[in-house]
């Protein structure tokens, strides 16, 4: 990669498409609360608010064609990967339109066309399908690299550990980003780990690995762009701990029991879109109407894609086994033979 | 046609597919340097080198999940687990991975894997390394099971399994590796759909698969003796279950004997039995027989380990009762 991929450059456009994207996802997430009140989203519905930072300061350092596997609360990775807010909320509503037809929901978001390989439920297990896509990138011979977001939760998984050891093992590029909101579900870090910096996990493995301020957009991509340069100077893995905090329960309601309000209200301070808003403003980059402009942007998109989502189909039940397995077999086998 | 064995089939499989295939690679435990645990890929490292002969670390989950990746990828992984005992440290990848994520992604992605396991019992290495939990894998909507019995499967179904879009897992027998037999010069790809009639017989029909095969023709053979003849049925595919023949053949004989190497309770035995009575109930003379392991973890010492097994006395048993209802 060049040096230009590299930096990150704080011009004024680039500093509001970076609150823009955070804002798409905030105000997308809030919009699927209410929907979700109303029973238009069922199921499970782990937000991701608090955490914007994160997905939009790393989708900034990769490119159209690397691979990203993520977990189950994966709506901003989806959107800030450039899913469309279209297919994203179909999807929550289970319409055919939506990215995976409605079949996998909020928690298994997939989409070819940005090489976005889900919504992992299980936790850790996209774990070693991130590894994998960057051994079949090194095999073939593309210069390309994974990014593989996973939680402070799944770093008390087996497979977390084997998968770190075989991408380290095997010198693959895989660019590890561990979301750290100091809770997996309920369970606060310091009653799940015996050690609590996830970086020295990484470096246990042998991974180069850094702590980076997940509530601070313009940290997380400065990071993220170094630490994809790297790994695609080096085809050797990376890990980043970005330390965050989710504001809302960990999927829709709970009673917070495992939390005070005060602690949730000292991270709320650090929000990581007033926190680039006040900083943008207090350097003449941001003024009223544009933020206004900006928001009534994100607004229309969000409500065009409600309306696209209410307009959508059923999956026709005639089609549930469709794709249980491959319909078109015999053309694989003679491609093959 | 020259002499060869099951292990052999299984080499020259995987050679043939190494060759023909660059997308095609080998990964698993002890696969390379140590030439595979049933010594399956001795050899093959210094063909085709370590990239594509690639021994993993002691990590089922992990290697499993790398090779479910690798195929998103565009790769054809091959990927060896030693036993079905160690597949269970795998089983979240193979389960709620590998056989969700075409239906899950809305048919977008396929996953072209292969992974081969041994199965089964007969070496008397005890209740960690000897069960036949192939049913477990045949419960489940997204993967193809498939049981080699015979040499020409076993040189034959690995090419189509990778050639096919969607992950197949293979369970070779562990007691079938030294197997010798003849195998034509040009054996290639066979299909993986269908049962085989691997005996001809009119009066019943004995359905088995993998190892258990050799036990039903032995049967079968001491059946004949007693002017009973039956006919044996090789499953080889054991998910999807090749009803049309298994159907076609129940309906000639009127009568069904199931052989299965797994547990008794919830069992491919269990499924089998269960679609004949669905299928064909009024073409039945008598109840469908089972023959199981008895439901015991499988013991080390011989006569304990025979014991737990299906074995061609208990078959003929079993066949035996379905007759003596009607004299």
């Amino acid at each position: 990669m060049t040096k230009h991929a590299e930096k990150t450059h704080l011009d004024r456009d680039h500093l509001l498409l970076l609150l823009k994207e955070m804002l798409r996802i905030r105000r997308f997430e809030e919009r699927c609360v209410e929907l979700y009140s109303t029973g238009k989203i069922r199921g499970f519905l782990h937000l991701y608010i608090g955490e914007e930072a994160n997905a939009v300061g790393v989708m900034q350092a990769l490119t159209a064609d690397d691979a990203v596997v993520t977990t189950y609360r994966e709506h901003g990775h989806a959107l800030a990967r450039g899913i469309s807010a279209r297919a994203l909320m179909a999807e929550m509503y289970g319409k055919r339109e939506g990215s995976s037809r409605g079949r996998g929901g909020s928690m298994h978001v997939f989409d070819a066309a940005t090489r976005f390989y889900g919504g992992n439920a299980i936790v850790a297990g996209g774990i070693p399908l991130a590894v994998g896509l960057a051994l079949a990138d090194k095999m073939r011979g593309r210069k390309l690299l994974t990014a593989c977001f996973l939680g402070d939760g799944a770093a008390a998984e087996g497979l977390f550990h084997e998968s770190l050891n075989l991408a380290a093992l095997w010198q693959l590029p895989v660019l590890f980003v561990c979301e750290n909101n100091l809770y997996a579900m309920g369970t606060a870090i310091a009653r799940a780990h015996s050690q609590t910096d996830l970086t020295k996990y990484a470096e246990s493995h042998a991974i180069a690995a850094e702590a980076v301020d997940g509530m601070d957009v313009v940290a997380v991509e400065v990071a993220a762009r170094r630490a994809a340069a790297l790994v695609r100077e080096t085809g050797a893995p990376y890990f980043l701990e970005n330390r965050t905090y989710r504001f809302r329960a960990h999927s829709m309601y709970d009673p917070e029991l495992y939390r005070s309000k005060a602690e949730v209200e000292e991270w709320k301070k650090r929000d990581p879109i007033p926190a680039l808003e006040a900083w943008l403003a207090s350097a003449g980059l941001l003024h009223a109407d544009e933020l206004a402009r900006i928001e009534a942007a994100v607004a229309a998109e969000v409500d065009d894609a409600v309306a696209f989502s209410e307009a959508g189909e059923w999956e026709p039940i005639e089609d549930l086994a469709k794709d249980v397995m491959t319909p078109q077999r015999t053309l694989r086998r003679e491609e093959a033979a | 046609m020259s002499t060869t064995t099951y292990r052999e089939a299984v080499r020259t499989a995987l050679r043939d597919v190494l060759e023909r295939e660059p997308r095609a690679f080998l990964m698993g435990e002890d696969v390379g340097r140590y030439g595979g645990c049933y010594a399956c890929s001795k050899g093959l490292l210094d063909e085709f080198g370590p990239a594509r002969v690639r021994d993993t670390p002691l990590s089922e989950a992990a290697f499993v999940g790398a090779g479910i990746g690798a195929a998103l990828g565009g790769m054809l992984p091959i990927v060896e687990i030693m036993t079905v005992n160690f597949s269970l440290l795998a089983l979240d990848q193979i389960v709620n991975n590998a056989a969700t994520i075409r239906h899950m992604s809305g048919g977008q992605f396929s996953i072209p894997l292969v992974i081969r396991m041994a199965t089964g019992a007969g070496r008397q290495v005890a209740a960690q390394h000897s069960h036949s939990l192939e049913g477990w894998y045949a419960h489940v909507p997204g993967i193809r099971v498939v049981a080699p019995a015979t040499l020409a499967d076993a040189r034959g179904m690995l090419w189509t399994a990778l050639a096919d879009p969607d992950p197949v897992v293979i369970f070779e027998h562990a007691m079938l590796y030294s197997l010798e037999g003849e195998l034509p010069e040009n054996a290639g790809a066979v299909d993986i759909d269908r049962a085989a009639v691997r005996r001809p017989g009119r009066d019943v029909t004995v359905i088995a698969y993998s190892a258990s095969l050799y036990k039903a023709l032995e049967a079968a053979g001491r059946l004949a003796a007693d002017e009973i003849e039956a006919e044996v049925i090789d499953l080889r595919s054991l998910r999807p279950l090749d009803d049309a023949t298994i159907m076609a053949s129940v309906r000639k004989t009127r009568r069904a004997v199931v052989v299965d190497e797994g547990w008794r309770s919830g069992s491919l035995a269990a499924e089998l039995s269960a679609r004949i009575m669905e299928q064909a109930f009024y073409d039945l003379d008598a109840p469908v027989g089972r023959v199981c392991t008895e439901e015991v973890p499988i013991p080390y010492p011989k006569h304990l380990e025979d014991a737990a097994l299906p074995q061609p006395e208990k078959i003929v048993a079993a066949v035996k009762a379905l007759f003596g209802a009607h004299g």
